[in-house]
């Protein structure tokens, strides 16, 4: 089942005024004109999504970046569109300097598109100011990393709480909340232990605890396996695709390792930031 | 992230490199006390000074002279250069006895009556001279010392040493004493001297000397400002005046230098302003003690600025000390900083956290600096008035007083958030990929 699609060809032009009130209406000014970024109109969610009658929760159009400028230009990822459903499970693969960390991280709203769009839920990210973009990190995404970013020296439950400290919620809540994350990963005797204390395993598993906390609608993995042996990866990946099929949370994992990506619904791969070919598994 | 949350992390991060942390907060402690201690040595000059002015005479009492721009004429010894001669009403005459005469401007009963109707004034009475020859000890004669007598107006507030303060409703001849006349008389212990009978000795214009018996009442602290003059109640000062100007011509009699006008009690400043203005439109020239003692408190302030600015440029370097120890935290902390930010936290929040850092670092260096310059200053205080101020009772030469240390506190908690600001902002302007990067 093929994904991507272009959707340049169902973008309409249209004015403000002349929008249908009913549709959640969002502009992108192009010179003097505006125009409606297709993924957001009712009618092309729905096109997109017809073969599987699923809900989109990321889709791209035509996304493209570029580093640098003249001479040192350096087109990082070129024309991607895809589209990927809620619950869905996705490996992005390819070789190192390929473009997929750029990828994902344009999918997770922490980079700019020189040209092209994200849409997350239909709404198109453009458009949404720096405190929308943040608020909608923090409650809708999670955020698991190779390197597992912990703070050594404070409580793992002070890791995991991290997401709610941001979003503010009260102390008493985000414990309980972060007591029950770390049971969900098997850590809840560790909550007061120093994060520096622990396994490369257990940390790891700190980190999903703290991607789950906020009950969060995607996991963006970047080789959340790199650092680990393949014993301790296997339990990582199993923890992972177990919250993909309970909590239906959609997973997008950038990885090195094959047997890892044959794990997901599908992969795309990128070669030379170019998508060169989404399979299913 | 709430602002609670922020302040508790703010602490927390400071605590996780304490010996950086410790050190930019002495170097901000360093500046607090310096400048703590020449503020305090300011405001300890500067309110025994006030006492001070206690001792030349009440806030509530004017003392009026002609002035020179005014209706009167004459040659005056102001500072403002020579007023052109044109003949007028007014009398220069040779202002009461005595050798060091000078020739001024001088106010009769007609410029009493014309400055009691000013209101909020509600008495006059003429500044009275007199030159007494001695004073002795009534019980021996033979020492006798040449002195200085002054007169009492109003209610005084004298700083006393033992005694009581001289009080014109006491209708026998009374005295207070200067604390140096102590041990001239004799005397061991200033409360000795009290309610001994002194003899003074006063000659008229015709040569004739007369002797008083006046009770010693009390003894005057020493003053830095201010004379070392005795001061002498109405009761007695009216009878020496009376014999000093026995044989003068009336014109001499009645004219006088200077008059003191008593104000009404609890009158504000503006209010006293306005009593001087009035004054002033009638061509007179009304000074508080206070003013004539600003001279001093001009000199004192200036210098108390001058050792304020050395304190400042340390206060100027543990600032930077304070850009240096958060540039390298934010160094440090690029990855956690980029993960704030993906999870969310938005640049203000960012930029709060770290200038909340400088801020602690401000308060809790102000704070202990402010601390420790007061206790300091007390043991100074404590040492000096055993030694080199020994003469100079009732001097601190360091006071606190609440409100400037609190300024104190406040500016350089201020610095310190101006010196956190441009860490912050680094911080808060940071790529989060970059940052997640960073090795």
């Amino acid at each position: 089942m093929l994904k991507s699609r272009a959707t340049n060809d169902i973008k309409k032009q249209v004015t403000p005024d002349q929008s249908d009130e009913s549709s959640e209406e969002l502009y992108i000014k192009e010179g003097d004109k505006f125009v409606t970024i297709g993924s957001l109109n009712p009618e092309l969610a729905e096109a997109t999504s017809k073969d599987s009658g699923k809900e989109l929760v990321i889709a791209t159009d035509a996304l493209t970046r570029v580093y640098g400028k003249k001479e040192s230009e350096f087109v990082a990822l070129e024309n991607i569109t895809l589209a990927i459903e809620k619950g869905e499970s996705v490996a992005i693969v390819g070789k190192s300097g390929s473009g997929k960390s750029t990828l994902v991280h344009l999918l997770a709203l922490l980079d700019n598109p020189t040209k092209g769009s994200v849409s997350i839920n239909g709404t198109n990210a453009h458009n949404l100011s720096s405190k929308q973009l943040d608020v909608l990190r923090n409650k809708s995404f999670g955020f698991v990393f190779q390197q597992f970013f912990l703070n050594g020296n404070d409580s793992v439950l002070n890791n995991v709480i991290l997401p709610l400290k941001i979003a503010g919620v009260s102390r008493k809540e985000r414990n309980r909340r972060g007591l029950e994350a770390l049971q969900a990963v098997e850590l809840g005797g560790k909550a007061n232990d120093k994060a520096l204390n622990l396994s490369g395993g257990q940390k790891q598993r700190v980190c999903i605890a703290r991607a789950l906390i906020n009950n969060p609608s995607i996991i963006f993995a970047d080789e959340p396996t790199g650092n680990l042996d393949s014993g301790t990866g296997n339990k990582i990946e199993e923890l992972l695709f177990q919250l993909n099929k309970d909590k239906g949370i959609t997973l997008i994992i950038v990885t090195h390792d094959p047997d890892l990506a044959n794990k997901c619904d599908r992969k795309i791969q990128i070669k030379d930031g170019h998508l060169v070919q989404e399979t299913a598994t | 992230m709430k602002l609670f949350d922020i302040l508790a992390s703010a602490n927390h991060n400071l605590l996780r490199n304490k010996a950086r942390t410790l050190l930019t907060v002495i170097a901000i402690f360093i500046g607090a006390t310096t400048l703590s201690l020449t503020n305090g040595i300011g405001s300890g000059i500067k309110a025994y000074l006030n006492k001070q002015v206690g001792n030349l005479g009440n806030s509530n009492i004017l003392t009026v002279t002609a002035s020179n721009n005014g209706a009167g004429v004459g040659i005056t010894n102001t500072s403002s250069g020579l007023t052109k001669y044109t003949p007028g009403e007014k009398k220069v005459s040779l202002a009461t006895a005595g050798p060091n005469t000078q020739a001024e401007i001088v106010l009769t009963q007609k410029d009493i009556n014309k400055i009691k109707t000013v209101p909020n004034i509600i008495s006059v009475e003429p500044t009275l001279t007199v030159t007494p020859d001695y004073i002795a000890l009534s019980s021996n004669l033979s020492s006798k010392y040449a002195f200085t007598i002054a007169q009492t107006v109003g209610t005084s507030d004298l700083d006393m040493s033992a005694g009581k303060v001289i009080s014109n409703s006491d209708t026998s001849p009374e005295i207070t004493i200067p604390i140096s006349y102590v041990s001239s008389f004799g005397f061991t212990n200033n409360s000795d001297a009290l309610n001994q009978k002194a003899t003074i000795g006063v000659t008229n214009a015709l040569g004739k000397q007369t002797t008083f018996q006046a009770t010693i009442v009390g003894v005057q602290q020493k003053a830095l400002v201010g004379s070392t003059a005795a001061y002498a109640n109405n009761a007695l000062f009216n009878e020496l005046y009376d014999v000093q100007t026995t044989g003068l011509p009336t014109g001499t009699k009645d004219a006088y230098t200077s008059v003191s006008a008593v104000l009404a009690n609890g009158l504000s400043s503006a209010q006293i302003q306005t009593v001087k203005n009035n004054l002033s439109a009638k061509g007179y020239d009304g000074k508080t003690a206070k003013d004539q003692a600003s001279t001093i408190f001009t000199a004192i302030t200036a210098i108390t600025y001058v050792l304020d600015g050395f304190a400042g440029i340390t206060l100027i370097a543990a600032a930077f000390g304070i850009v240096n120890t958060l540039y390298m935290s934010v160094s440090e902390r690029t990855k956690e900083i980029g993960l704030m930010k993906a999870l969310g936290m938005s640049k203000i929040k960012i930029f709060t956290l770290f200038s909340i850092e400088a801020t602690l670092i401000g308060f809790w260096g102000s704070v202990l600096g402010v601390g420790f310059a007061n206790l300091a200053g007390r043991y100074v205080n404590s040492v000096t008035a055993k030694g080199f101020l020994k003469d100079f009772p009732g001097l601190n030469l360091l006071s606190f007083p609440l409100l400037p240390s609190s300024l104190i506190v406040l500016a350089i908690i201020l610095i310190a958030f101006i010196a956190g600001t441009l860490p912050a902002r680094r911080a808060s302007k940071k790529d989060p990929i970059e940052a997640l990067r960073y090795e």
